[in-house]
């Protein structure tokens, strides 16, 4: 069976791989350039765990095939903190004590991510909706909620003081 | 006793050590390791879920070019004839080496009975597609009745029901019966002004952790192997595969990734001694990582049960006497929870007269596993269905009737012991004055009660302190942290120490680099773990008196430890500076080399841990769709160590036990396979499924443990299954007695009720 090549953009740096016709992206993303970051945790889109962005939108990489990345520039958990430190979404979810085992937490700041990219000033049944597609088993979601509301809040105030300029 | 002690860190809620490598990726699960030279291991599994079988031919497979290794359950050495597997996991260890390899059965679907490692997945899969297994089907039953019923199809000819009075002549499904039994019930219910009785049945549910089971085992050419797996308890797992695999337990080392969620269900082993016989055999690294499939079918769920539960009481609400009969699905091996089961029932109350009758059954389903309070959450699920209908015969409000028969320090529990301090009354107290209690309920809503309890083990823990040159602390111990242990045992050591939190790293070490520790389970972390920590850190601050001593040229006896610093007594007539932790380990070398503090102990004095949750549920009568509004959650965690961590246990429960309220189920076909086998169809709450979840934390502390712990991981998820079956009671009216409580169920009883 030949193997199909692909060149992509993961957090922006040019990736090349070799992939196998039926291989998903998380399966290439894990087994082929070792980013374990994303996380399998069905392989049948239901649990969010493998949750990327493409093209800036919310995926789930165990719904793409590896051999579809090509041109497309992908974001992953590994992508998220900067020169700087981590992203305040990273920070929030420390403070707030929304991860217990940790396994969806990957997932659910990428979907974060997209959902506050998106919506502004997202009302608390907007999160719970957004980030339905990412289950967690461990928290019962309120401290995620909160840490979400926390980043927007932050957001918020930062968009408000730059509107306002300089004092 | 610790009630006005003023902590510095105890109490507080920093942020995690391994934080931030969990938010940013970096962090190791059980899938995420990959070792040079790795090949992949995948299982064979039988498509029926009763099968004799007659032949195993791998020779096809073994041939295929890519394949390194072929075993069945010829490769296993004969099950040991005695050996529990112990814990919170029941059974043996010769069912478990069954259970993990089929040797001349096959007892699920789903059930291992071939294995292979390959050059890659997709030629594994090729592989096991070669093998050709020869079936003798077999009538499948699946459940509880059909299993119970004489003549029912067996699962083993070879057993014969224990614990009877007498041994049975016939042999059966029923593995093990209990009973547990006090005072004269008949005379009891003469006393009774009031009677209820009510029959429950609840399906077979998974803890649904979101990590799928995964390991890399490698074996040298002197037999030793190295497995990497996620799991709750390193040693544990060396242990029963060592004994699985007839192997020295030198021979094994065994480490602990980090682990995407446990709740029981990685307490037993399933693909680490395949992993070990495949890598023996390839002489390369095995890699074996479950499908989201394979967890649901050939893992361990928990029991479905059959509950019959009569109970009374005089018109005041002081029960007089209750029964309880309790069946438990086995699965294909025995190992149900039956005793917790039985023990948990009436532990929360004061009763003269009771008696528990138990038992558990094999069918061909897998074997069950524990599931966080094993046996607990149906326990209450009936009996506080049960207490809830009394208290609206007798007029009188739940949480009064509980308050009425609490039981309190000295009540001899069910189970036999006197209880210690404890504190139910104070939860119940707790919940009545909640303001979720009273506040108004909307249209179509009703509002539930339920009291939770868990008795929490102690077990063995390990510990090893090690202060750094530079006065910084490294806490090494063997439990892997599921849920934010790491921050609680740096909690503790600095509280011990008297230095800052930032100061204090814990890691988890493996079988090899740490002492021994049973699981991280049965909610006792924080309080077996956390008492070695606090031993091995006062075992420092002994040795730094000691060098403190000798620095000064003073007696042992004459220096102090206060805020993490050796003073001299006020007896001694010198001017002294303190020593600082930091002072002393850059010292060390000069007054007796490194400084290492160390602990290792069975834990006696585990602390039971009540609840009390509130419900608002509301439904809607065209669909039956039932809305979670509200839920408060109350629990005694005797002391909070880090109070986020503990208020998420009890978050988290709240949402496992609303789920398998609401809508989790194993739904089987009748040949005995299960449809549902997935996150879409096994349906387990999303976050738009829930509102915020109110805690409230009871501290009444457990003077067995330096700090007051009680173990609080398992209580959380005990009363939500009855507090849920309460609310729905309360909003429509009707009594459903058996869960889910989905949509399908809800519509039918408001049918039957004339809607």
């Amino acid at each position: 069976m030949s193997k199909i090549q692909v060149v992509t953009s993961i957090n922006h740096e040019e990736v090349e791989f070799l992939c196998e016709p039926q291989e998903t992206l998380l399966n290439v993303l894990r087994e082929t350039l070792g980013r374990t970051g994303t996380k399998e945790g069905c392989a049948t889109g239901d649990c969010g765990a493998c949750s990327v962005l493409v093209d800036d939108r919310l995926v789930c990489a165990c719904l793409m095939l590896a051999a579809e990345a090509g041109g497309c520039e992908i974001t992953t958990i590994e992508g998220i903190a900067s020169e700087e430190g981590l992203d305040p979404i990273q920070q929030k979810f420390l403070e707030h004590a929304a991860l217990q085992c940790g396994i969806c937490t990957p997932g659910l700041i990428i979907a974060t991510k997209s959902l506050l990219d998106r919506h502004a000033d997202p009302d608390e049944t907007t999160i719970r909706y957004w980030l339905a597609g990412n289950l967690c088993r461990c928290t019962g979601y309120d401290k995620i909620i909160r840490a979400v509301q926390d980043v927007a809040r932050d957001r918020a105030r930062d968009r408000a003081r730059d509107l306002a300029g300089p004092a | 006793m610790s009630e006005a002690i003023e902590y510095k860190i105890v109490g507080t809620s920093p942020v995690r050590p391994d934080g931030v490598d969990k938010v940013t990726g970096r962090a190791q699960y059980g899938a995420d390791l990959n070792l040079p030279n790795q090949i992949y291991g995948k299982v064979l599994r039988s498509p029926h879920a009763h099968a004799r079988i007659k032949r195993i031919d791998i020779g096809r497979a073994a041939a295929m070019p890519g394949v390194y290794a072929v075993i069945t359950g010829e490769d296993f050495p004969e099950p040991p004839e005695h050996g529990e597997i112990g814990g919170e996991a029941g059974g043996s260890i010769a069912d478990l080496a069954r259970n993990i390899m089929a040797r001349d059965k096959a007892l699920y679907h789903g059930h291992a009975v071939a294995a292979v490692a390959a050059r890659s997945l997709s030629i594994a899969d090729e592989a096991l597609a070669a093998i050709e297994v020869e079936y003798e089907v077999l009538e499948p039953v699946l459940d509880l009745d059909a299993a119970m019923a004489p003549g029912a199809p067996l699962l083993d000819e070879n057993c014969f029901t224990k614990n009877l009075p007498e041994k049975p002549d016939k042999p059966s499904n029923i593995a093990d019966v209990m009973v547990l039994a006090r005072g004269d019930v008949d005379q009891g219910f003469e006393q009774a002004d009031v009677i209820v009785e009510g029959e429950y049945r609840i399906p077979m549910a998974h803890q649904g952790y979101i990590e799928p089971h995964a390991c890399i085992a490698n074996t040298n050419e002197a037999g030793q192997s190295t497995v990497w797996c996620c799991t709750q308890g390193p040693f544990d797992f060396r242990a029963i595969a060592a004994k699985v695999l007839n192997m020295d337990v030198a021979d094994l080392k065994f480490v602990a990734s980090e682990i995407g969620g446990g709740f029981g269900g990685k307490t037993v082993v399933y693909l680490e001694p395949l992993a070990v016989l495949l890598s023996r055999k390839a002489r390369r690294p095995v890699k074996m990582m479950m499908s989201r499939e394979e967890v649901f079918r050939a893992t361990g769920p928990t029991s479905g049960t059959h509950y019959k539960v009569k109970v009374g009481a005089k018109r005041d609400g002081t029960l007089t006497a209750a029964t309880a009969w309790m069946a438990f699905e086995a699965g294909a091996y025995a190992g149900a929870p039956m005793g917790p089961g039985a023990m948990t029932i009436l532990a929360p109350y004061q009763l003269e007269n009771f008696k528990i009758e138990a038992c558990e059954v094999l069918l061909n389903k897998p074997k069950v596993a524990a599931y966080r309070a094993p046996g607990a959450p149906q326990s209450m699920h009936a009996m506080e269905s049960a207490l809830d209908d009394l208290a609206r015969e007798l007029n009188m409000d739940p949480i009064d009737l509980r308050l009425k028969n609490a039981a309190d320090e000295g009540t001899r529990a069910p189970y036999g012991p006197k209880f210690p301090v404890i504190g139910l009354k104070e939860c119940l107290r707790a919940a009545k004055a909640h303001p979720n209690y009273t506040r108004a309920l909307p249209e179509g809503a009703g509002r539930g009660v339920a009291v939770g309890f868990w008795f929490n083990v102690g077990m063995q823990s390990s510990a090893e302190v090690h202060i750094n040159e530079n006065g910084t602390v490294t806490v090494v111990e063997g439990n892997p942290d599921i849920g934010g242990s790491r921050a609680s045992m740096c909690i503790m050591a600095a509280e011990t120490l008297g230095v800052p939190y930032e100061r204090v790293r814990t890691l988890i070490g493996d079988t090899e680099s740490t002492g021994f520790s049973n699981v991280t389970g049965g909610s006792r972390t924080t309080f077996a773990t956390g008492m070695a920590v606090v031993q091995a850190c006062e075992d420092i601050i002994a040795q730094c008196r000691v060098r403190a001593a000798a620095t000064w040229g003073v007696d042992e006896a004459q220096v102090l430890w206060q805020d993490g610093q050796a003073i001299p007594a006020p007896s001694v007539n010198a001017e002294l500076k303190p020593l600082s932790l930091a002072d002393i380990a850059a010292n060390a070398v000069k007054t007796g080399g490194p400084l290492l503090g160390h602990a290792a102990l069975n834990a006696q004095g585990a602390g039971a841990s009540f609840s009390v949750n509130i419900a608002d549920l509301q439904v809607d009568r065209d669909t039956g769709k039932v809305d979670v509004l509200a839920f408060t959650a109350i629990q005694d965690a005797g002391r909070a160590i880090h109070k986020a961590y503990v208020e998420g246990q009890m978050q988290g429960g709240a949402a496992q036990g609303l789920g398998w309220a609401l809508n989790e189920e194993y739904i089987y076909n009748a040949d005995g396979i299960m449809e549902n086998a997935g996150f879409l169809d096994y349906r387990m709450p999303v976050a738009s499924d829930l509102p915020m979840i109110d805690t409230h934390i009871v501290e009444v502390p457990n003077p067995r443990h330096p700090y007051g712990v009680r173990g609080v991981g398992e209580t959380p998820i005990v009363a939500p299954l009855a507090a849920a079956a309460n609310a729905v009671r309360d909003a429509i009216g009707i009594r459903i007695h058996d869960l889910p409580l989905s949509p399908p169920r809800v519509l039918a009883a408001l049918d039957a009720a004339g809607g």
